[in-house]
């Protein structure tokens, strides 16, 4: 067995009532790709924070490469070769690739010889990893692909040995993952050590050598990559046997419930956002827009709920014009049988500091049966609360709990609950499983068939593909605002992934 | 994972923490009072007294905390909507106007329980008049409110100093004021209030509109928490997008808001102009609409927490004209440094020593919780 890069003894932490992480045990080998996977508040990144220098473990040693050491801050991290990847990037949006490589390590307090340095330093990890970026071009000028190159960059220019990446691949294209999947192979090939965080198992199959499985703070199972398989690991993670695929049955589309025409829509800088896009939504179907985050599918839904207005088009919402250029109202949507369950529930969908009854109520709360005159009705606001609590199996059920200590999962469940016991017409859901624990998600899918086998009208936008595949009767797949091919439900991966890239649709059919 | 520090228990965030920052805050005051050469136990002993040892200081103290109140109200409605209203200077200023129409116009004619109530709508509606216009700037044009506001209550200033030299003063006076309102315009005094508690007040000015400024802190409780406008009022405070999604508009709630905010400060310009001096004075409003962002601050935009923060005010008022009067080494500057120190650590510093004390109660916390598991394992046995 190669030699430990990284050692974790009996590492164990708290905040307050949680405990984040129990005693946790693990090794990661030298030279190779060791994957940490978990659901949402299993701890996996408390645990790369207490080994980066943002939390002290409470108890516990940690070995970087056999030795005992304390890290008491980033800063004491990056001394021991330790380099970290965020799930958001830390990149100054304004300044060059140069710039955000150097920042922090300028070297004097005027910055000539510190450029000229850093420059002849980034060509040479450039060629030494293939790592190709433009070091003058400005970040918010590069995709997604290439800003997350840089923060690698950035890593390795401090010296880093061992690379954590949180979450890499949530903001990436398929092709764009599978290409920072070799460049995590070459630097593995190199020697440096990567621990890659995710919740996503097909990247841990087709990537790590090595796989630690956590749940509810602690290490379940450690098992080699090549050993194991997704339904194990699945098992593991959950603690139960979990669908990975959901069940449904045929779709039986009825009439057309809400239909686009030509919808444009610019955001508030003036540039196109969805860019001309058509379709329609019948009852009884649910249509998933797959595509890269980013690529209009926010603005799109948006605009449909009344949130945004558009330049131009029109939609219809049983067969009657909603008005969307001018002040569309999203409460009088409302009133005609739209839900939209909005994909930023953080600020959009709820309202953190909010009570838990009091955002079950977010958007109707017009509704009389509410109100008491000018006054809130709120013994009859947390009964109907507590129903939905007890229907969504919201946790913990209580809804005079502050509604940002909810888990995730719950969360979105508060929001579900809302909009689907409302009985709309039409739905619209925006990321229904973002952050959102296994458990929880297969949940959630098992609602949305339900809400379709109701002869709902389903319209479904996730940058989860799997997710779109495995819920969605028809398959739109968007590319810089346009809507750039239509596939059905069995549409392979590879050949969504090309469109969702912005290959044309006549180029992947090929 | 979200959340590092233990969340302190309501007791702890509500009380404990504001009173570290207030002893914080008076011993540095303490020091300050010892670089002059006076005794600070000699000086908060004058303070206490003079702000609570006679039935004329207690008097004083209120009516003072009368005017905060209003104010405070004033910033904590807009504090909930997420805008920061710095204009209660000059929306009190101008409110004065409302008061001063009725008071001069009714004041001969009708009995003071008639005149009071269209007194409070003149000073209301003239303080909602004056908070709109930014609101609409706001609004409509994205204007910052708290430019703005800033803006009028120089604008306020200037009006008001052109309506006290010219057409508002008597033919012949030199003094920048009105006539004395008739009696009618004269609020009765609370010494009976305070004869209950066995306090005897003959001078100090408090007056029915304590008792108006504390049903105005139950109404903005009962608006905030308890309507559908106080909940649209807090969705778009704490998440605009929320509010947006909810089909909240913008505009309305905005306009709504600030016109409450402006209210309130208005009605702060019946105390001492109906309640108090009986007429109207230049510069009546003497910084309270300023004061007024400490106390919204200190209170936690709480009703109950600010009428608590405006009383401790109107105590460094009365009390530090107390110290300044037997103090030949305290002027009345120092008086203000000693309300700065308080604003700065009551207020502006008001985390400061939140994450100690978070840190301790997650130990105690820990220690507790062990000795539980150990008595559970011990029981088990």
């Amino acid at each position: 067995m190669a030699e430990p890069a990284i050692e974790l003894v009996g590492i164990d932490k708290r905040f307050g009532a949680v405990h984040a992480n129990r005693d946790i045990h693990m090794l990661v080998e030298k030279g190779t790709i060791h994957g940490i996977i978990g659901e949402n508040g299993a701890g996996k990144s408390t645990l790369m924070s207490i080994l980066y220098g943002f939390y002290q473990a409470d108890s516990g040693e940690i070995r970087i490469n056999g030795v005992p050491v304390k890290i008491p801050d980033p800063n004491a991290a990056i001394g021991l070769g330790i380099g970290m990847v965020h799930q958001h990037f830390m990149l100054v949006e304004n300044f060059t690739v140069l710039e955000n490589v150097m920042l922090g390590v300028e070297g004097a307090p005027l910055l000539k010889n510190g450029i000229a340095k850093a420059r002849a330093e980034l060509k040479r990890l450039e060629r030494e990893y293939q790592l190709d970026v433009d070091p003058d071009a400005l970040i918010e000028e590069l995709p997604v692909g290439l800003q997350q190159r840089v923060e690698i960059l950035k890593a390795l220019y401090r010296g880093a040995e061992i690379l954590v990446l949180d979450e890499p691949t949530g903001v990436l294209t398929p092709p764009e993952a599978d290409h920072l999947f070799r460049i995590l192979e070459q630097l593995k090939d190199q020697g440096k050590t990567i621990v890659l965080i995710t919740h996503k198992l097909r990247e841990i199959m087709a990537v790590t050598d090595n796989v630690s499985v956590m749940r509810q703070g602690s290490v379940v199972a450690t098992r080699k990559t090549d050993e194991t398989t997704v339904e194990e690991l699945a098992e593991l993670m959950v603690g139960r046997r979990v669908l990975l695929r959901v069940k449904k049955g045929e779709a039986k589309p009825g009439e057309i419930k809400l239909s686009v025409e030509h919808l444009t829509v610019r955001d508030s800088r003036g540039v196109v956002m969805v860019d001309d896009a058509s379709f329609s939504v019948r009852a009884g179907e649910i249509v998933g827009i797959a595509g890269v985050a980013g690529n209009g599918q926010s603005q799109l839904i948006e605009t449909i709920a009344g949130i945004r207005t558009a330049v131009s088009g029109r939609v219809l919402l049983d067969g009657q014009v909603i008005d969307i250029t001018g002040a569309a109202d999203p409460g009088e949507l409302r009133d005609r049988g739209l839900a939209h369950v909005p994909e930023d529930r953080h600020h959009m969908g709820l309202v953190l500091a909010f009570e838990e009854y009091e955002n079950s109520i977010l958007g109707y709360h017009d509704d009389p049966l509410y109100l008491r005159g000018p006054f809130l009705d709120i013994e009859a606001i947390q009964a109907d609360a507590r129903k939905k609590i007890e229907k969504y199996d919201i946790r913990p059920g209580d809804p005079r709990l502050k509604t940002a200590n909810f888990s995730g999962g719950n969360q979105q469940k508060i929001v579900l609950a809302r909009e689907m016991e409302r009985d709309p017409g039409v739905l619209i859901i925006g990321q229904p499983t973002r952050g959102v624990d296994v458990g929880a998600i297969e949940f959630i899918h098992k609602r949305i068939i339900e809400m379709r086998d109701a002869g709902k009208a389903v319209l479904l936008v996730s940058v989860e593909l799997d997710e779109i595949r495995s819920l969605s009767d028809r398959i739109l797949v968007m590319f810089a605002g346009r809507i750039v091919g239509e596939r059905d439900s069995d549409a392979s991966e590879g050949e969504l992934g090309l469109l969702m890239a912005g290959v044309e649709a006549k180029e992947a059919a090929e | 994972m979200s959340q590092p520090f233990a969340k302190l228990p309501a007791w702890a965030d509500y009380g404990l923490l504001p009173l570290i920052n207030l002893i914080v805050a008076f011993l540095v005051a303490g020091l300050v009072v010892m670089l002059v050469g006076e005794s600070p136990i000699d000086a908060a002993v004058l303070m206490v007294k003079g702000a609570f040892g006679s039935g004329d200081g207690v008097g004083y103290t209120l009516y003072y905390a009368t005017n905060f109140i209003f104010t405070g109200l004033c910033v904590a409605v807009a504090f909930h909507c997420g805008l920061f209203n710095i204009g209660g200077e000059g929306q009190a200023y101008i409110g004065g106007l409302g008061v001063t129409i009725v008071g001069l116009g009714l004041g001969n004619s009708l009995p003071w329980w008639l005149v009071f109530p269209l007194a409070i709508l003149a000073s209301a509606l003239v303080g909602a008049l004056w908070a709109l216009i930014p609101a609409w700037l706001q609004a409509k044009r994205g204007s910052h409110v708290v430019i703005t506001t800033i803006m009028f209550n120089f604008i306020a200033a200037s009006i008001m100093v052109y309506l006290l030299v010219g057409v508002l003063k008597p033919l012949g006076s030199q003094a920048p004021e009105t006539r004395v309102f008739g009696d009618g315009g004269q609020l009765p005094g609370l010494g009976w209030l305070l004869n209950i508690i066995g306090l005897d007040m003959r001078s100090a000015p408090l007056n029915i509109s304590f008792l108006l400024a504390l049903l105005a802190a139950f109404l903005v409780w009962l608006l905030i928490w308890r309507t559908k406008l106080g909940y649209e009022i807090r969705t778009m405070g704490f998440s605009p997008k929320a509010a947006r999604y909810a089909g909240i508009s913008e505009l309305r709630i905005i306009i709504i808001t600030m016109m409450i905010s402006g209210a309130l400060a208005g009605m702060m310009a019946l105390n001492p102009i109906m309640g108090a001096q009986h007429r109207m004075q230049l510069d009546f409003v003497q910084g309270a609409g300023f004061v007024g962002i400490a106390v919204a601050l200190m209170g936690r935009s709480h009703p109950v927490g600010i009428v608590l923060a405006a009383i401790l005010f109107g105590m460094l008022y009365q009390g530090g004209a107390e110290i300044a009067f037997d103090m030949p080494n305290i002027s009345r500057d120092m008086i203000v440094i000693i309300q700065g120190l308080v604003i700065l650590f009551a207020g502006a510093l008001e985390h400061m020593f939140r994450p100690s004390l978070q840190r301790i109660f997650q130990r105690v916390g820990r220690v507790k919780r062990e000795t539980a598991s150990v008595v559970t394992a011990g029981g088990g046995q």
